[in-house]
């Protein structure tokens, strides 16, 4: 990585790059290509870097914290938007922003993930999805396909998905919205998007884990893992207007979601101006 | 804060006791799930926490609550939760977070009968060792054991001046009796506690390191969005808070858990002791347990029994010095808990075959009762 | 140290209503089934007693699977001195709403403990020193709520043990009823300290 990143870059005013370099990520991993995403999102946003906190949960993705320079907090497993909530709350004009993974976000933390969709609580959650359990050696995670194989899976995978997107749409979101590693433009707009969303806004970022599910799966190498999300990726504005054959065993991306509901946060804020005459009576 | 409420006498619940506590503690924060028998404490600030400008939140478990006291806390906030046995396992995860990334944080445990669900509506005194060695690591905790209504109070308001003095989660060992039984008190006027907020560094953000080395131990502690921008992570981690794998590195981080209290023990230790002048035989007892006992204490003064009772308020660290000295001369010693035998393994390794240990336990819910206490010492005397 | 010792010296008559003798704990309980609002009428009695600055005050209760159609109980420990164990141990008065708590609880009255009882629910009485009062017909009867039935019997109780005021109990009732049955809940304690007064001199006289 500071090989490649230049002082010129935009990442590089972002990156802590003289700590904690290089990083833990096989090479060609789309993590970092998320990482730079996020970073040139909230620059063309203009926050104050004091102003964010960027808290994951275990795993590969959820080592992306430590490189940035923000207001890190790399927490227990899939517990990473219960910590978020209790940043967010206490200190409600920080944007806050969860970075986790599959297994991370959907197994060991799905209640959490469901519980701060319905709050509809004021956090960014960005999701990369690389179908697997990367840091702990390839096993199964709640998006692994059905029949393909993990180390604990060697049979192939007798279950089935999430569908995250839908999941947390469901579930109370009010900003759904989901890329690849390979459409990096597309994948800076929807991470703007989401930032600037105020309410539960999750983007997932579909990425590649070449050195394990690739391998086992057979699906090659880095290169050919991210061409192939090129091929199956289909923006929901073009998929409206397809016949239904043609949508097929595609993966939507862009928006998928976006409502406006109450917040949670400004809500409890409302809850307590509604005392401030009580207050300043028993302050005097 | 409008204190004036408290100089009058007042029939006052445990479990409000302790919610009041936190709030004179300036606790402006509160995650929690709810548990029997703690229920009260989450309830009463769902109430209070908005009208004094804090915020409360339900979580969807236990092991949210505490992730979210956690979060809260890192962003400069003081917080707390209430919970009980089943709920307290949950967040001893989390709970072990705390440890390693020195955040302060209060847990009320309001103790029932267990294991498991146990019993839920009933009393014990079960999770003392939970609270010293409940997660999973090496650490030193600090747990508190009130025994009153009014202690219900102030050992919370202990709790919080602990968490912000040494960085580190803090216990309230409370039970069922205790939180849900009333008393006739006066509470803490303003001002009659002292309060102690977290150190903040003075430095500027460059030089800041969230875990520096300082002669106490003690690293001042800044909160998120106040411009230091900082690491945290429950890897083992060097001065600025960077995961490291550097052996003396992690030697000095572990070292620092264990030294910042264990150095300062004095700080923590308090302890009460009833007629232990004269005492060949001591009673040592804590928290609902003890009220009992020292019931029992003065039944059996009424004997001409020379008892004494000994009182640990701080749990953990162990009042090792203090308890040892306490028992020269002391013919038997006798722990009574409502456990199966928890504190007094501590005891028996203070005593040290100096004198006979006994104990007495009752672990069906109920709470010991002072003739049955009495019976007990004319045994063991 | 105040001596606080448990005394159970039978000589040393303590059960003359209304006194709190020096170092002696003075209990009373409060049982019946959940929904008779046992604890509430235990709470009210403390927080009433407690308006006296010299007594301190003790109120604990059980609860759980017996609240659920089973017995329960809340007990009031009052003193002079610092009440230790904060559970009862020698009943000075019990309140019984339902036979069942009465079988199980009569037997920690102390010797010349007083049963209270409703005279609807308990018919079959375990000992000769009791009053009965039909607290839920009256209730019913003449405030129009079977609910204020604790209430009333909190007002007997009160007139009976003679520990606390009249307006005592009003104040308390005023602070601790639910919102908007505070005028029930006055009726209802008046009605309950006349009937626990009237049943007093019947005895006495």
């Amino acid at each position: 990585m500071p090989a490649t990143v230049q002082p010129s870059d935009v990442a590089y005013n972002y990156l802590r790059v003289k700590k904690n370099f290089p990083n833990v990520w096989c090479a060609g991993c789309g993590i970092g290509t998320v990482m730079g995403s996020i970073i040139r999102a909230i620059d063309k946003l203009g926050y104050s870097k004091n102003d964010i906190a960027l808290v994951s949960g275990i795993g590969c993705s959820s080592r992306l914290p430590v490189y940035c320079d923000f207001n890190t907090l790399h927490t227990t497993h899939g517990r990473a938007i219960a910590f978020a909530t209790g940043v967010k709350l206490a200190k409600p004009h920080m944007k806050v922003i969860v970075i986790t993974g599959d297994g991370d976000g959907l197994a060991i933390g799905g209640n959490h993930f469901i519980h701060a969709c319905r709050r509809n609580i004021d956090i960014t959650t960005i999701l990369i999805n690389n179908h697997i359990y990367g840091m702990t050696g390839g096993q199964c995670s709640p998006t692994t396909a059905h029949d393909k194989k993990a180390t604990t899976a060697p049979y192939g995978n007798l279950e089935n998905t999430f569908d995250v997107a839908q999941l947390a749409q469901a579930a109370g979101a009010s900003f759904v919205s989901r890329s690849t590693v390979y459409h990096v433009q597309q994948m800076d707009k929807l991470i703007g998007l989401a930032l600037e969303k105020k309410g539960f806004s999750l983007f997932e970022a579909i990425s590649n884990c070449h050195t394990y599910y690739g391998r086992l799966n057979k699906e090659g190498d880095a290169v050919s893992m991210i061409q192939d999300m090129k091929k199956i990726a289909l923006p929901i504005k073009a998929a409206k207007v397809l016949p239904p054959e043609k949508t097929k065993g595609k993966l939507l991306t862009g928006v998928l979601w976006d409502v406006e509901k109450p917040e949670f946060c400004s809500e409890y804020q409302k809850l307590i101006d509604n005392f401030k005459d009580e207050r300043e009576k028993n302050n005097a | 804060m409008a204190q004036s409420k408290n100089s009058v006498r007042r029939l006052v619940q445990g479990n409000e006791a302790s919610m009041l506590g936190a709030l004179y503690a300036g606790c402006n924060f509160f995650a929690g799930y709810p548990i029997t028998p703690s229920t009260e404490i989450a309830e009463g600030m769902a109430r209070m926490l908005p009208k004094k400008g804090g915020r409360f939140i339900q979580m969807e478990d236990e092991i949210g609550s505490m992730g979210a006291i956690i979060g809260a806390s890192a962003a400069g906030a003081k917080t707390m939760t209430a919970t009980s046995g089943p709920g307290f396992s949950l967040m001893q995860e989390n709970i072990g977070y705390a440890y390693i990334t020195e955040v302060p944080c209060v847990v009320v445990n309001v103790q029932r009968g267990g294991p498991s669900t146990g019993l839920p509506t009933k009393i014990g005194q079960q999770d003392t060792m939970q609270a010293r060695w409940g997660t999973h690591g090496d650490y030193t905790a600090i747990s508190v054991a009130p025994a009153s209504v009014r202690e219900c109070f102030e050992q919370t308001v202990k709790a919080f001046n602990f968490s912000e003095r040494f960085r580190t989660p803090v216990t309230v060992l409370s039970d069922e009796v205790l939180g849900h039984m009333r008393e006739v008190i006066t509470l803490p006027e303003e001002g009659e506690i002292e309060i102690i907020n977290r150190e903040k560094p003075d430095v500027p953000a460059e030089w800041y390191h969230h875990f520096e080395a300082t002669p106490n131990l003690v690293s001042p502690m800044a909160g998120f969005g106040e411009g230091y921008r900082f690491h945290m992570t429950g890897l083992v981690h060097d001065p600025e808070g960077f995961p490291t794998a550097d052996t003396n590195e992690i030697r000095k981080k572990l070292s620092k858990l264990r030294n910042k209290i264990v150095r300062f023990s004095d700080e923590l230790v308090q302890l009460e002791t009833t007629m232990m002048d004269d005492a060949n035989i001591a009673v040592v007892a804590y928290g609902t347990a003890a009220r009992a006992a020292q019931q029992a204490v003065l039944m059996a003064r009424d004997k001409r029994i020379r008892a004494g009772l000994i009182r640990p308020i701080t749990i953990w660290p162990f009042a090792d010095d203090q308890i040892r000295a306490l028992l020269k001369g002391i013919k038997t010693v006798l722990v009574v808990e409502l456990n199966m035998g928890q504190i007094v393994h501590e005891v028996d390794r203070l005593a040290h075959r100096h004198c006979k240990v006994e104990s007495l336990n009752r672990f069906d819910g109920e709470v010991l009762d002072p003739v049955e206490i009495f019976k007990r010492i004319l045994e063991v005397k | 140290m105040p001596d606080t010792t448990q005394k159970n010296d039978e000589k040393k008559k303590s059960g003359k209503p209304g006194k709190v003798v020096r170092g002696e704990r003075y209990e009373i309980r409060f049982s019946g089934s959940g929904g008779h609002g046992v604890i509430l009428a235990a709470v009210m009695m403390s927080e009433a007693a407690g308006r006296n600055p010299k007594l301190n005050v003790i109120q604990t209760q059980s609860y759980g699977p017996e609240a659920r159609g089973g017995s329960s109980k809340a007990d009031v420990v009052i003193s002079k001195e610092t009440i230790y164990y904060p559970k009862a141990m020698k009943l000075e008065m019990l309140l019984a709403f339902t036979q069942e708590a009465c079988d199980k609880y009569y037997t920690d009255l102390k010797p010349n403990g007083l049963l209270v009882v409703d005279s609807n629910m308990v018919t079959k009485l375990p000992i000769k020193n009791s009053f009965g009062f039909s607290f839920i017909r009256i209730a019913r009867e003449q405030v129009g709520h079977p609910m204020v039935a604790n209430v009333i019997a909190l007002g007997a109780m009160a007139a009976l043990t003679g520990l606390v005021s009249r307006d005592d109990l009003k104040e308390v009732i005023k602070t601790r009823a639910p919102r908007g049955t505070e005028e029930k809940n006055l009726k209802a304690v008046k009605i309950g300290f006349d009937l626990g007064l009237k049943a007093l001199k019947e005895k006495i006289g």
